[in-house]
């Protein structure tokens, strides 16, 4: 019984770790003081001062775009490997395409980052294309490390996945195409969208490699908190915290309410 | 009997034009799916590789882009081929670099340990709970993960500052007089990287504990082992699987980390993904920057290739 207890502290103290900054983040935000650890009163300009912001504004609509369009090409890709892996037994190349789909996921940041702009620095030398460094170069990038993320969550539904539906479709004379869009795409919804928020979230979130092989005008939210950060401690930032985190709590509140409601398969 | 006739709607199905089209063009469904994200990873990530051995072999100048070519054809149609290894020498014999590494490795090392020390009791009461609690408790681990990085890097700056919370707390109840220096220390980094990639251990580390088999434990209670003895005779031999992946997640990102001592470090805490971006940004020497990033992978493979060794034998206990 004593060792439950002690178990159940440590537990405790674990959370209170992994929530504790959060929560003091959550809290200053709402101060008053422009000191973030010194409580002055309960005042919401920090938001208001936010908002009227037009770099963190411009840099937000920047990350969801990149965000947005190289998640979508990420999945369209990311799932055309993962079928690849799992379902074509032999092919030419195969050791190949599941190297590259591994090391992504095990890159350091730094690497991936100066390797992909030293490449577009290259490739435009070469080709002029693509011309400059800025949104475009952050999408390539970015669907580059998406891909592999979505390859994977995509794989192991994939890998787990009761075949017998696609051969009885495939039985009664559906085209292998036909049997994908029709059985396997709505079996694997699921795990499409998970992976297309996986991949969404690490693009929003991504400073390293976005630094790297981003120009002029493109600075994403991400670079610009961390150059306000790097001149100290504010609360706007305090405040954005606080909206990226109620978003996100929502959303996966939203989730685990629709994941209760679904009958277990 | 709702597709009774599945070749009447065919042709409205949009991607049906797509593959027709292919087809004309001689091409498979099954080749576009093996080749369009082969493709994209040899031009995006391969490649990109190929051209850092490149730079890395090439000579520093001021210019745009700051290096020589390795290729130069003379006027009479010769191939000079200059490889320039002075940069890997450089590496090599100014301290710097190596001490960078060293205490890389040694930061990643010890942030994996104390995060599986951590973790350990954290996955095990998860594992251990009712069903309902269960999830509740994952969702709890997940959750921070999905909220920026960065931004719970950030929230660590206002708790460790001199007048942040913990010192204000401290201060408060007495225990100190004058403010911890805790910020930009190698200390910060160190809470900073248990804490980002505290999930990463504890997940891999239910996964493996929540399917440990009860009976077992039960066997091993009848037998007469104490609970102490029971841990480490049963339970702790089991989740090495467990343990050997969540080590992974914690120690490759760690290595290379930038964000992390760039923020919460001090001038003197040496991370090797600092020193290759300094040299990029600050200095501007993209091919140092290059030699010192393939340098850094194959300082990563041996540890690695060290726990992935590990791995199989332990499946096999």
């Amino acid at each position: 019984m004593r060792r439950s207890g002690l178990l159940k502290i440590t537990t405790f103290v674990g959370f209170a770790f992994l929530y504790a900054p959060i929560i003091s983040l959550i809290i200053f935000s709402f101060n008053k003081s422009r000191l973030v650890t010194v409580w002055a009163g309960f005042s919401t300009k920090w938001y208001g001062e936010l908002f009227r912001d037009p770099q963190i504004l411009d840099a937000a609509i920047i990350s969801l775009k990149i965000a947005t369009i190289s998640a979508s090409v990420a999945l369209v890709f990311g799932t055309m490997a993962a079928i690849a892996l799992t379902r074509f037994r032999r092919f030419r190349g195969r050791t190949l395409l599941t190297g590259m789909v591994t090391a992504p996921l095990v890159m350091p940041e730094v690497i991936t980052g100066l390797s992909l702009l030293l490449l577009f620095v290259a490739m435009e030398r070469m080709f002029g294309w693509p011309a400059g460094r800025g949104m475009l170069t952050i999408i390539l990038a970015h669907t580059t490390f998406n891909l592999a993320f979505v390859a994977v969550v995509v794989q192991s539904r994939l890998a787990t996945l009761d075949q017998s539906m696609e051969e009885a479709a495939q039985d009664l004379g559906a085209t292998p195409t036909r049997v994908f869009f029709d059985i396997t795409l709505p079996i694997i919804s699921p795990a499409l969208i998970s992976g297309w928020l996986l991949a969404f979230t690490l693009s929003l979130d991504d400073l390293v490699i976005a630094s790297f092989v981003s120009g002029p005008g493109s600075s994403t939210l991400p670079m610009v908190i961390f150059s306000k950060i790097r001149l100290g401690v504010s609360p706007d930032v305090n405040a954005l915290a606080t909206i990226m985190i109620g978003i996100v709590a929502v959303g996966v509140f939203i989730t685990a309410v629709q994941l209760q409601r679904r009958p277990k398969a | 009997m709702t597709s009774a006739a599945p070749t009447k709607d065919n042709g409205k199905r949009p991607w049906q034009f797509v593959i027709r089209l292919l087809a004309k063009l001689g091409l498979s469904g099954r080749t576009l799916v093996i080749a369009a994200p082969t493709l994209w990873l040899l031009v995006f990530f391969l490649i990109p590789f190929a051209v850092v051995c490149k730079i890395a072999l090439s000579e520093a100048v001021i210019a745009r882009p700051p290096y020589l070519p390795l290729l130069e054809w003379t006027d009479d149609g010769r191939m000079i081929v200059t490889l320039n290894f002075a940069n890997f020498q450089f590496l090599a014999e100014d301290t710097l670099y190596i001490a960078a590494y060293l205490s890389s490795l040694k930061i990643a090392f010890f942030s994996t340990l104390y995060a599986l020390i951590i973790a350990y009791p954290m996955a095990y009461f998860i594992a251990r709970s009712r069903e309902n609690i269960r999830n509740i408790l994952l969702m709890l681990v997940i959750l921070p993960f999905w909220t920026s990085f960065l931004l719970r890097v950030y929230a660590w700056i206002g708790f460790l500052k001199g007048n942040g919370v913990i010192n204000n707390f401290l201060m408060s109840t007495g225990i100190i007089s004058d403010p911890l220096p805790m910020l930009h220390s190698e200390f910060a980094v160190y809470v900073g990287i248990v804490y980002t990639y505290l999930p990463f251990m504890i997940l891999p580390l239910y996964t493996n504990l929540v399917k440990l088999d009860g009976a077992m434990l039960e066997a091993a209670a009848d037998l007469g082992a104490r609970p102490m003895t029971t841990f480490f005779t049963v339970t702790l031999p089991l989740s090495i699987p467990g343990i050997i992946a969540g080590s992974m997640l914690v120690f490759i990102p760690a290595v290379g980390e930038f964000v992390i001592p760039a923020l919460l470090g001090g001038p003197d805490t040496l991370m090797i993904g600092r020193v290759l971006w300094d040299e990029f940004f600050s200095n501007r020497d993209w091919p140092v920057a290059s030699a010192v990033a393939i340098a850094m992978l194959v300082v990563m493979v041996l540890p690695i290739m060290f726990l992935r060794n590990a791995q199989p034998t332990s499946e096999s206990v």
